[in-house]
């Protein structure tokens, strides 16, 4: 009775859907994905507490649940930048500017382990403007930042950054040699990164051990693959978080192996908008889960 | 006279039953129909080739409703044939469902020991003749370490993958005693000892005429003894495309080791609702979100 009842509703609902659709197709898609933005928005709104204790850790969480390794996907540059009539590379620079302070949130909270995904190597081959200017924003950026040493942050890169050019090489190199003694917070930032290339290159570098007679396929187990995968520069290498901005619900071949048992948190803001409010909501979030990795 | 009461109240009985019947599959069929009308409409946008479930709750499930510990799980097998109906109904050709991790071995013997049963007992059902996979002549693929099962449970998975060989219209992927990790390590494995024997057998062999050109080729290739499609070609999912809806129910937004490797561009669908009360909304909804982000996804995927 309860399955005919709901058929019947959505099969009106959908032909009243499709009537409209057909007769203004391009104008109903858009007109439906903003109904559905909004609705989504509506029941995502942050109460906005963003109470902070004295010593300013917020009032709403508890320090022994904090994650240790935080990843995030920084999606939504371009989008926030459309919708406010801005120019792509001001999307980036606001972008950037919300790294920024994310990144001096984290060391502040006490986070060890942070892995930003800037772009992968499928991103790429977008229009080549779109990377430039990105690169451009994040170089004038990076040279302006004296910040970041300063917090106690250490930097590695991980990714095929052979691809990039090659002054950004060069930097790479300087700014993660300066950073080397940072203790406060490990920042990983995933450039040119895929997780399937991340496994393949891993499973290269143990089938080349297998070959030379190092190893017997047998000896291969979890722990060797996690040492030979680019995240092997930290010793946690799975993120006990992943936040992804703007609304999509994918991974898009971001950390693969390394997020088998992490907890994942969508979110529809636009990564500038990200701040400490919404930071707060996705902690929260996590805290409020029972992580079970299986076996309960 | 009591006889006669008797009897006239018996077959009352029997016709109050039968009208009952005559109404329950009344309903069935409107309800049927009613759900064909509905993919019709669905169907005219792009539908999901493949869909996977992650089907958490069970127990959360039988805990809520005060049941005993296994009746959560027969009502999710309950819950998993209506979805499979609806997905092939719908035209889905892949679906992978996640029934038992390895990490799962390591609950209470006594939960292990029941599941088994139930997984045993499921199996030998899907066999039979009226079953649903010949209903809708889906192939049944079982995916995982299955050295790690038992043996009732491993013989009644190699029976029920041979009955459903010669089924063709849709396949079904139950993934037991599997974890993405075990996966991608298996097919390293097996790639390096394919390897090791080609090296092997060219070191044995000298370098006869035919085997020139091979071993030219494979010392070109340098360091790179396996690639990507060494790899993939060793998955136990190699039979399957990569899922286009990860749906996990009960809320919980995590992969628990489940495809890792091939959901790297799946539309992760979470649901807070437990499995066993999952129903046809949540599928439509699932595949209404596909759709919408199905022409700026396939949009990105162009640019690439």
């Amino acid at each position: 009775m309860d399955g005919l009842v709901s058929s019947l509703l959505l099969l009106l609902l959908l032909l009243l859907f499709g009537g409209v659709t057909s007769i203004w197709p391009y104008q109903s898609l858009k007109f439906w994905s903003k109904i559905l933005r909004l609705i989504s928005r509506l029941s995502n709104q942050s109460p906005n507490n963003t109470a902070l204790g004295s010593d300013g850790f917020p009032e709403q969480l508890r320090r022994e649940l904090m994650p240790r390794h935080v990843a995030v996907i920084l999606d939504g540059n371009r989008r926030w930048a459309k919708e406010k009539g801005l120019t792509f590379i001001e999307g980036y620079r606001a972008g950037f500017v919300a790294f920024r302070v994310f990144v001096g949130i984290c060391v502040q909270w006490d986070i060890p382990i942070v892995s930003l995904f800037l772009f992968s190597s499928e991103n790429w081959r977008r229009p080549q403007i779109s990377l430039r200017t990105y690169l451009h924003a994040s170089r004038s950026n990076r040279e302006t930042n004296s910040e970041i040493p300063e917090l106690g942050v250490r930097v590695s890169v991980i990714g095929d950054t052979c691809s990039l050019p090659i002054s950004l090489q060069e930097l790479i190199k300087e700014t993660e040699k300066e950073t080397e003694k940072g203790t406060k917070c490990h920042l990983i930032l995933a450039m040119s990164y895929g997780g399937q290339n991340d496994i393949v290159q891993a499973c290269q570098g143990i089938a080349t051990k297998v070959k030379h007679g190092f190893l017997e396929p047998e000896d291969i187990t979890r722990p060797l693959v996690e040492q030979e995968l680019q995240t092997r520069v930290t010793n946690v290498p799975s993120p006990d978080l992943l936040i992804r901005t703007s609304g999509e619900l994918r991974i898009s071949n971001y950390y693969l192996w390394q997020s088998a048992y992490t907890e994942m948190y969508f979110t529809t803001t636009y990564w500038p908008d990200f701040d400490r409010g919404e930071f707060i909501e996705a902690l929260l979030s996590f805290q409020q889960r029972g992580r079970h990795f299986g076996r309960n | 006279m009591q006889l006669v009461l008797l009897g006239g109240s018996i077959s009352r009985a029997s016709v109050m039953t039968e009208s009952r019947d005559n109404e329950n599959s009344l309903i069935r069929r409107v309800a049927s129909f009613a759900r064909k009308c509905l993919f019709g409409i669905l169907s005219v946008g792009p539908i999901p080739n493949h869909i996977a479930f992650i089907m958490d709750g069970n127990r959360r499930y039988a805990k809520k409703n005060n049941l005993e510990e296994g009746a959560g799980h027969k009502l999710g097998f309950t819950a998993l044939m209506s979805m499979l109906r609806y997905c092939y109904e719908l035209n889905v050709k892949y679906v992978t469902i996640y029934a038992f991790s390895i990490d799962n071995f390591k609950r209470r013997p006594e939960e292990v020991q029941s599941l088994m049963e139930l997984i045993r007992e499921k199996i030998e059902g899907l066999i039979k003749e009226e079953s649903i996979v010949n209903q809708y002549g889906v192939r049944v693929h079982f995916v995982g370490d299955l050295k790690l099962l038992d043996e009732s449970v491993r013989l009644a998975a190699k029976r029920a993958m041979v009955a459903t060989s010669k089924n063709s219209k849709a396949v079904l992927s139950i993934c037991i005693a599997y974890t993405s990790t075990n996966e991608i390590m298996n097919a390293v494995k097996q790639s390096c000892e394919e390897k090791w024997e080609e090296h092997k057998k060219l070191g044995s062999c000298g370098t006869t005429n035919g085997l020139i050109d091979y071993a030219e080729k494979v010392g070109r290739k340098g360091n790179n003894f396996i690639g990507l499609s060494d790899i993939e070609r060793h998955l136990y999912t190699r039979v399957t495309p990569p899922p286009d809806i990860l749906v996990r129910t009960s809320g919980e937004t995590r992969l628990s080791n489940f495809l890792l490797w091939q959901s790297a561009s799946s539309l992760l669908y979470s649901p807070s609702v437990l499995w066993p009360e999952i129903g046809l909304r949540h599928l439509v909804w699932a595949i209404l979100n596909f759709q919408r982000n199905h022409s700026y996804f396939e949009k990105k995927r162009k640019q690439v």
